[in-house]
């Protein structure tokens, strides 16, 4: 059964790697849904977070296959369940349409986004929260005149309490012997 | 310190690895590389292909004759391109390689530059690891890991694309061997608990069955192998690539698995109740479809790729590591046994063979000769002390079933790739190999023998001046059925006999051979057959012997595809 999967990937940062991770997924005719890579928490380890809807067995395949990957130091696999995931979203508005009282400051307040900056012709709201989070609160612009949407990757923290200067270590000491 | 050229830094990387041979062709971008190497030809030996496809495939005989990674060197561009088949090849059964491509200057990359192509984007899916090297002073470290990457784990091959102007800036040189590596862990410790219930798994079963793969060639596990299986007391079979490990006529062998195999091990697969996989990746060659695959059986996986663990076949327990150690943990927890009525049972299905197949494809009483007299007659005059080299297609098949192997590493064939245009190249590599090395290795008289179809030698018959060149003395049996036999025969079996591009209209081999000044002979008639190989054995030097051979031959037994292994067909319809 296909359901939605989080790869997050630590490497290191090496020219091309994206190239290698991605063709990886091509290979097994697997769509990445989103991408996000980002510097990690220790220096000089890279991370990449992507969201693919696939089965598990080739969930765990993907990931196997990526961890084999010389850059690669770890790829862990999770479910929606085992992960807190966040995305940001920015949208653009014409202030033209804006006469109409103080609706879209309501709107704005009950979705907990915010206004990041106030030009002459346009506005940009920002907007954090989940996939679905962030389609409704598009959803509910419908009425203003939205002339760009954008949206990031997920980033994710993950329920388990591992911490990634341990797994380093731990490859390292095997490393050694 | 001394300053040295990026060009120097490569070779003298390549002496610091103990490396002396080197299969290439030069171009514009690797010029530099040349003339460095003109300085050291009394260290490296440069053997001079004539396509970059073969020296890749040359590089690879070479590395798994010698147990050496193989190094290549090839231009840009074309060079490049050309070497891709060979890379492929060599990373598909896990040889391990370094290819260095020239690359046009860094200041020129990415503007279409003569012979610019991107062979680092280009080789990525089809190498272990690839890297680009643009300055000189990476040179010697980029070499040391590509090394260490080469061979360690699952071998495989290395690309390096190098730009013309780190090759021709200086360096200083300092060379480490084997950097750590933080993000690789070719060698993963084995939890003792895992060989525990591994030994448990085994002692416990009642009809075990072992497949041996190339893992064990590869890993020179060949010994550590040999004792399990001697102890267990349990049959074995190999794959393709595996065929060598142990002696063919070992008595626990029962032979080749998958779809051209042996029909004993096939067919009782799936009356196992363990399957101990070791060193093999339970290719749909080998599986047939796999819903239909060890019905009975439980699976232990010995591998050390953990992505291979589980991809097609799930395993019951996987252990993850080396053969080696992984073998030397096991064997002392095992009883030591016999199963003499399951081995029986195998003794069963290879009478049937013996009589409906084997006999008749090596002791033939049709008018025609077929391939299978052919290997028959080399396997005995040679008895096992031959390097045995085949090309792909139903000559490959038939060389793997008749020969009866004594040596580890003496068969070399492609398996992963299939590549048609492998034999020749390969022959020559393997030959170039024995040439350098030193008498006490046992392989070094022995005579290099190529079995190839009459398509697949014209891939990469331009080897034959490598051969007049390097003065190699290869012996070429050119099994010539006038078509594409292998096709033609799946054509026969599932296209209703339609013969769709599959004749051949050939040139006179003996002559083209003779144009290169090398000995060839054509054999029509049986009685000549056997007089004829021996000649081609006897003579001291480079030999083609083309066998005119029956082109309605069919390499029987088969799992067709979508059959499991246990509907084996032993003899075809018609
Ligand atoms: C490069 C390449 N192209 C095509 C094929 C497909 N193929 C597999 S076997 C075969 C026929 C080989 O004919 P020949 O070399 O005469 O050998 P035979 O089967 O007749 O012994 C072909 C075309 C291949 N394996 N490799
Ligand atoms: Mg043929």
């Amino acid at each position: 059964m296909n359901r939605k999967y989080t790869l997050l990937i630590y490497t290191e940062n090496h020219v091309g790697l994206l190239n290698r991770i991605s063709i990886i997924f091509t290979r097994h005719k697997v769509n990445i849904e989103s991408l996000n890579t980002s510097p990690s928490m220790e220096e000089g380890v890279h991370s990449f977070v992507i969201t693919i809807n696939t089965s598990l067995a080739q969930a765990e395949h993907l990931r196997k296959a990526i961890e084999k990957q010389v850059e690669v130091l770890k790829a862990f696999l999770y479910e929606e369940k085992q992960v807190i995931p966040m995305e940001v979203a920015l949208f653009k508005i014409s202030t033209e349409g804006l006469k109409s009282g103080n609706s879209l400051e309501k709107l704005i307040r009950e979705s907990s986004a915010r206004i990041i900056t106030v030009e002459p012709e346009f506005l940009v709201i920002e907007k954090t929260g989940t996939q679905n989070d962030i389609q409704d609160f598009l959803a509910q612009l419908s009425d203003f005149d939205v002339r760009e949407f954008i949206q990031s990757g997920r980033v994710i923290v993950t329920r388990p309490m591992g911490k990634l200067k341990d797994y380093l270590l731990d490859l390292e000491r095997q490393e050694e012997k | 310190m001394e300053k040295v050229l990026g060009a120097d830094a490569v070779l003298l990387s390549l002496i610091e690895e103990g490396q002396d041979t080197v299969f290439g062709y030069p171009g514009g971008t690797v010029i530099p590389l040349y003339d460095s190497l003109y300085g050291k030809r009394d260290k490296i030996h440069h053997i001079l292909a004539r396509h970059e496809q073969a020296a890749v495939h040359e590089a690879q005989a070479y590395a798994q004759v010698t147990g050496k990674p193989g190094v290549c060197i090839v231009t840009s561009g074309p060079g490049a391109t050309n070497a891709i088949t060979g890379i492929a090849n060599a990373n598909m059964d896990s040889v391990p390689l370094i290819v260095i491509t020239g690359q046009v200057g860094s200041a020129f990359l990415g503007t279409d530059a003569f012979q610019e192509t991107d062979v680092f984007g280009l080789s990525m899916p089809i190498a272990k690891w690839s890297a680009q090297i643009t300055k000189a002073e990476d040179i010697a470290e980029t070499m040391a890991k590509a090394f260490y990457i080469a061979v360690s784990g699952r071998p495989g091959v290395v690309v390096l694309e190098i730009t013309k102007n780190a090759l021709t800036s200086t360096t200083d040189f300092v060379y480490k061997k084997a950097p750590v590596i933080r993000s690789y862990v070719p060698y993963p410790e084995i939890p003792g608990e895992v060989i525990d219930k591994a030994a448990e798994m085994i002692n416990a079963a009642e009809k075990p069955l072992i497949l041996i793969g190339h893992g064990v060639l590869i890993a020179r596990a060949e010994k550590a192998v040999k004792e399990f299986v001697e102890k267990s007391g349990i049959p074995f079979g190999t794959t393709l690539m595996g065929l060598s490990a142990l002696p063919s006529d070992h008595p626990l062998n029962v032979g080749m698995l998958g779809m051209h195999g042996s029909y004993a091990s096939n067919m009782l697969t799936n009356q196992a109740d363990l399957i101990i996989a070791i060193g093999m990746r339970f290719s749909d060659r080998v599986t047939g479809k796999t819903s239909g695959y060890g019905t009975k059986a439980k699976i232990l996986h010995i591998e050390i790729d953990k992505s291979e663990i589980g991809k097609i076949i799930s395993a019951d327990l996987s252990v993850h590591g080396d053969l080696k150690s992984a073998l030397s943990y096991l064997t002392p927890r095992i009883e030591k046994k016999t199963y003499n009525r399951w081995r029986k049972e195998f003794d069963k299905f290879y009478q049937m063979e013996l009589e409906q197949v084997i006999k008749k494809d090596t002791h033939s009483d049709l008018p025609l000769i077929q391939m299978g007299e052919a290997v028959d007659i080399v396997s005995r005059k040679t008895s096992g002390d031959a390097v045995v080299v085949t090309d792909v297609g139903q000559n490959q098949m038939v060389a793997a079933r008749y020969y009866k192997f004594k040596h580890p590493n003496t068969f070399l064939t492609s398996g992963g790739l299939g590549t048609m245009g492998f034999g020749l190249p390969a022959a020559v590599g393997a030959a170039v190999a024995q040439k350098f090395m030193p008498e006490t290795n046992k392989m070094k008289n022995f005579p290099v023998v190529l079995f190839t179809g009459d398509g697949g030698f014209q891939m990469n018959e331009q080897e034959l001046g490598t051969i007049i060149q390097e003065k190699v003395p290869v012996k070429m049996v050119i099994l010539n059925n006038s078509v594409l036999g292998m096709v033609r025969q799946w054509q026969n079996m599932f296209n209703g006999k339609r013969y769709s591009e599959t004749d051949l209209i050939n040139p006179d081999f003996v002559c083209l051979a003779k144009a290169y000044g090398i000995k060839a002979e054509r054999v029509e008639l049986r009685e000549d057959l056997e007089p004829a190989i021996q000649q081609m054995l006897s003579f001291d030097g480079p030999y083609l012997l083309e066998i005119m051979v029956d082109k309605d031959m069919k390499v029987m037994p088969f799992i067709a595809p979508g059959s499991t292994v246990d509907e084996m067909k032993l003899v075809s319809n018609d």
